[in-house]
């Protein structure tokens, strides 16, 4: 092996150790829920922020058109579904994605100015990161009343009275609540119900402390009681801001993000900062609600691919026995797929752990090189939306992420180091 | 129309996506249209109200209590469904098949494996035989289009191994009484099969059930073969297994006819078996002992002292048929057995017209016409079109593998062409087999029967309904 | 006699495609393990070139 060879690798090695070490050391805290056009850098006018790497109007799919529609009218910029669609493919409206701004979206994961968003701040890093609310329809495309006005409620009475809360409280460490919702049974991507519920217990406590009035107080309890997905938000804007300060560093082969815009699937990598590297997004292998079936569903979407990102979602299934079901089988299934993940990683996390694998670390850190070598997909657990705009949630499912993605990144990874 | 059927499960909670999948099992069922099963939030209440799914006792349900609604062709079968659903709760469903991701980890999971069932695309076939030969497992390979060269190769690597290789494009097995690929739900017995032909192997093993008899076991050898080229080493291997095989009395040999050295080769092994063989060839002049499929069981039946096969009711003496017949197959060898009983029966070539719905051409990019009856239901309605077509034969092949309901499947095309032809003064005579015992999950009894509702005429095996009509063609 | 095995012993299957098929083995109480297939990545030499400098 030529010298330089063997110096490459040794730098490539090193590069990851150093990315590792930002992933795992990340120190996620909730700090506020706030209107995005205030705290999204670059976000203003009319502009919406929509999942995945970028797509024009032209080609995005039914349910991403649809979530669009519904935040045009809902931010008032149209009137009726015809005329937000005739702005939208006008191109009157700015369509970007989140990632470009320090943010993530579920599903769709279309973000206006005027909806409130999880703020997480990685005190390790310093870095802001951020998520809009999950919810089970405006962001899978329905865009009626009984979707918007659930935005309306989030706007108008939940995200103000958690804001309250959170000033009197103080901001929240995550890193606690997940390690512990870890433990519960939770893989923070599908199942969040005892992060949820934990953060529930403590906002609770810090509304009645802020003197929000009762109506609303009883309200936003109600909310964060009866929503299991709740914390989605939280999981994903606490994943954005872990997984940021991996970008470029140079000559890293770790990814920083996975993200699909329901047409094509997209990663990022460490040491190939703002580039994306696309393939054609995969259909979901899932189980679906009362009323829907296979033929109805859109292709892989959103920006919840966060979460394996950082080490949850999919590549924690073996600690999750409640959504083994989506596995299609037995406990040992979901183990097996946990312990495929260490192969494509670069290591395991000190702080996220698995009761079911002995208590051992997470797998984090997805290593391009080793998904290329292994052809081993990393697994994720996912909601699946409509394939036509107008729909609620549709059901969910596991779903690989694309090897090409990878191929095509190790392609320029080995290019720009003149391989 | 058909009929809803609810059941509320107060304060029993279980997890939607649980539910999910207790609700897909149920949508397997038969005659099932739509299903729910969700616990009663104020969204799945909703949700079941717009599926239509109406009654006071989910009005009164809450988020604790478990909604099952089933909406189903019949009353019977929207209650047989809800019937069934404990088994489902009790999590029995979770225990799925086992699911590996390697050779290695399948054979870690399965140490005692001993065959491999491959239905992979053709152009991987060959590469999985190899492997699962190398690690000592028989091999049942439904795929097809793998290159006779492989075929070759592979089928002497499994005979040096003492190693089963049934197929290339083979579609039906049963070893032991345990049905691999297409097969029906037939009796153990002393009747041995050994088969070139898939729908051939169906037809025979539910003919020697019919007449009272069983299977002990049923080996696919692949469409090719007998052929010279192949030379006959699964099939020669099946032959011997079963001389050897103490459970076996009777051994039947169904498939195209072989090539003319292999043929000889054969006669010599037969002779050499020491137990009685009855040979069914089709597709060529050579007919073997049997001519058809029905008295290939016949003869099977008759040296196991079991039979004779029970004749059925015939429903209608054929009437004669102006203009032409044409035949729509599911089962390839079928349409070999109608083909020879037409020539035998004299019947000019210009007066029919035999259609393989399986063929490799009429298959591309569709699933086969067993799985999936869309594309022959289209060629039924365009057969109300053509004037010079009087008579229009069909088969229905059930079992394991096969679609749910073939013949629910095919009714309305059916009643579509006759109404069609009817409008234009003409009338068009359907003729069907069932291919099927009554054990089967589509019930060859209840398919008949909404097939003879629908005013089809049903013969009782796929011999008698050519033989029909080759008759109304005379 | 390994053929006479599996005449004696009946099947245990590992199941390597449609997984209908190894439902039906399973509704039948036999033994069976799906492998999960998927058609294998192109022998891609340039994949293999760039994994050897960088892995």
């Amino acid at each position: 092996m030529s010298a330089t060879a063997a110096d490459l690798k040794g730098r490539v090695e090193a590069a990851n150790t150093v990315a590792l070490a930002r992933l795992v050391t990340a120190d996620p805290v909730l700090i506020d829920v706030a209107p995005a056009g205030e705290v999204v850098q670059g976000l203003e006018g009319r502009m919406i922020l929509h999942a995945g790497p970028p797509i024009p109007w032209e080609r995005m799919c039914g349910a991403m058109r649809g979530s669009l529609v519904g935040l045009v009218l809902w931010e008032g910029w149209a009137s009726a579904p015809e005329e937000a669609e005739r702005l939208l493919a006008a191109g009157k409206v700015r369509l970007e994605p989140n990632h470009h701004h320090h943010g993530v979206g579920p599903m769709a994961g279309t973000t206006s100015p005027s909806l409130p968003v999880w703020v997480v701040e990685n005190r390790t890093s310093g870095n802001l990161a951020y998520c809009r609310l999950a919810e089970g329809m405006q962001q899978f495309g329905q865009f009626d009343i009984e979707a918007l006005s659930g935005l309306n409620r989030w706007r108008d009475v939940w995200a103000p009275s958690i804001r309250a809360g959170l000033r009197k409280r103080g901001p929240i460490p995550l890193k606690s609540i997940i390690a512990r919702a870890l433990q519960m049974g939770d893989e923070l991507h599908n199942r969040p119900n005892a992060a949820s519920s934990l953060f529930a217990n403590l906002m609770a406590q810090a509304m009645v402390d802020a003197d929000v009035p009762k109506a609303a107080l009883l309200q936003t309890m109600g909310y964060l009681a009866g929503n299991e997905f709740l914390f989605l938000g939280i999981s994903m804007a606490a994943a954005k801001s872990a997984a940021e300060p991996l970008e470029g560093v140079e000559d890293s082969t770790l990814v920083t993000a996975m993200a699909r815009n329901g047409v094509e699937f997209g990663i990022r990598v460490s040491g190939l900062p703002g580039q994306w590297f696309i393939a054609p997004a995969p259909p979901v292998d899932g189980l679906f609600l009362p009323g829907f079936k296979a033929e109805d569903a859109g292709l892989d979407m959103g920006d919840s691919a966060i979460t394996e990102t950082v080490g949850w979602g999919g590549f924690v299934l073996g600690g999750a026995p409640g959504i083994l079901a989506l596995t299609g089988g037995t406990p040992e299934q979901a183990l097996r797929i946990s312990r495929e993940m260490r192969e494509i990683t670069a290591g395991l996390s000190p702080d996220y752990r698995m009761p079911a694998l002995g208590f051992a670390g997470t797998a984090v850190g997805i290593d391009i090189r080793k998904v290329v070598a292994t052809g081993i997909e990393p697994v994720i657990d996912t909601a699946i939306a409509h394939r036509e705009p107008g729909h609620p949630k549709i059901g969910g499912g596991l779903v690989r992420a694309p090897l090409d993605c990878f191929r095509k990144a190790l392609a320029e990874f080995a290019h720009r180091h003149g391989v | 129309m058909g009929a809803t059927a609810l059941s509320v499960r107060r304060h029993t909670y279980l997890d939607s996506v649980f539910l999910m999948r207790v609700a897909k099992a149920l949508e397997g069922g038969p005659g099932i249209n739509n299903v729910a099963v969700v616990m009663a939030t104020p969204a799945n209440k909703e949700l079941l109200h717009d599926a239509g799914f109406i009654g006071a006792d989910v009005d009164s349900s809450g988020p604790d209590d478990l909604v099952i609604a089933v909406a189903a062709q019949t009353d019977g079968q929207a209650r047989a469904a809800i019937a069934g659903v404990d088994s489902l709760l009790a999590g029995s469903i979770l225990e799925g098949s086992q699911i590996a991701r390697s050779w290695d980890d399948a054979l870690s999971q399965l140490p005692d494996a001993n065959l491999a069932a491959i239905s992979v695309p053709g152009e991987y076939a060959a590469t999985e035989i190899e492997h699962a030969l190398e690690v000592g497992l028989h091999v049942f390979c439904f795929s097809s289009n793998v290159s006779l060269a492989d075929e070759i190769r592979l089928k002497q690597v499994a005979a040096s191994r003492d190693l089963l290789l049934m197929g290339p494009d083979c579609g039906t097995a049963i070893i032991a009484g345990r049905g691999l690929g297409f097969s029906n739900a037939v009796r153990r017995g002393p009747i041995g099969i050994v088969g070139g032909s898939g729908t051939g192997i169906q037809a025979v093993s539910c003919l020697v059930d019919a007449g009272g008899s069983g299977v002990s076991h049923a080996i696919g050898s692949g469409s090719r073969d007998l052929s010279d080229d192949v030379g006959g080493i699964t099939t020669f291997a099946g032959l011997r297994a079963l001389a050897d095989d103490a459970t076996t009395k009777v051994i039947v040999l169904v498939s195209k006819t072989p090539g003319a050295q292999t043929l000889a080769r054969l006669q010599e092994i037969i002779r050499s078996l020491g137990k009685p063989v009855v040979t069914c060839f089709l597709g060529g002049p050579t007919s073997g002992t049997a001519l058809t499929f029905e008295q290939a069981a016949g003869q099977a039946l008759g040296f196991a002292g079991a039979g004779p096969l029970r004749n059925g009711t015939v429903t209608a003496v054929p009437t004669h048929v102006e203009g032409r017949a044409r035949g729509l197959f599911a089962g390839g060898s079928l349409l070999y057995e109608t083909q020879r009983i037409l020539q035998q029966a004299d019947v000019s070539p210009a007066r029919y017209e035999l259609v393989d719905m399986g063929s490799e051409e009429l298959t591309r990019g569709r699933a086969h016409p067993m799985i999936d009856s869309r594309h022959r239901a289209e060629r039924i309605i365009a057969t109300a079109e053509d004037p010079t077509v009087g008579i229009l034969l069909l088969d229905f092949v059930l079992g394991r593998g096969a679609a749910a309901d073939p013949a629910g499947d095919l009714i309305p095309a059916i009643g579509e062409a006759r109404s069609r032809a009817a409008r234009e003064g003409r009338s068009l005579v359907v003729v069907a087999s069932v291919c099927g015992t009554d054990g089967d999950p589509q019930d060859r009894g209840r398919q008949a029967a909404a097939l003879t509702e629908a005013g089809v005429i049903v013969l009782p095996t796929s011999a008698r309904a050519a033989t029909y009509v080759a008759e109304a063609l005379r | 006699m390994k053929i006479a095995e599996l005449l004696k012993k009946g099947p245990l299957v590992i199941n390597v495609g449609l997984r209908d098929f190894a439902r039906d083995l399973e509704d039948q109480q036999v033994d069976v393990v799906q492998l999960e297939w998927r058609p294998p990545a192109p022998e891609d030499d340039e994949m293999k070139r760039l994994l050897e400098k960088l892995l």
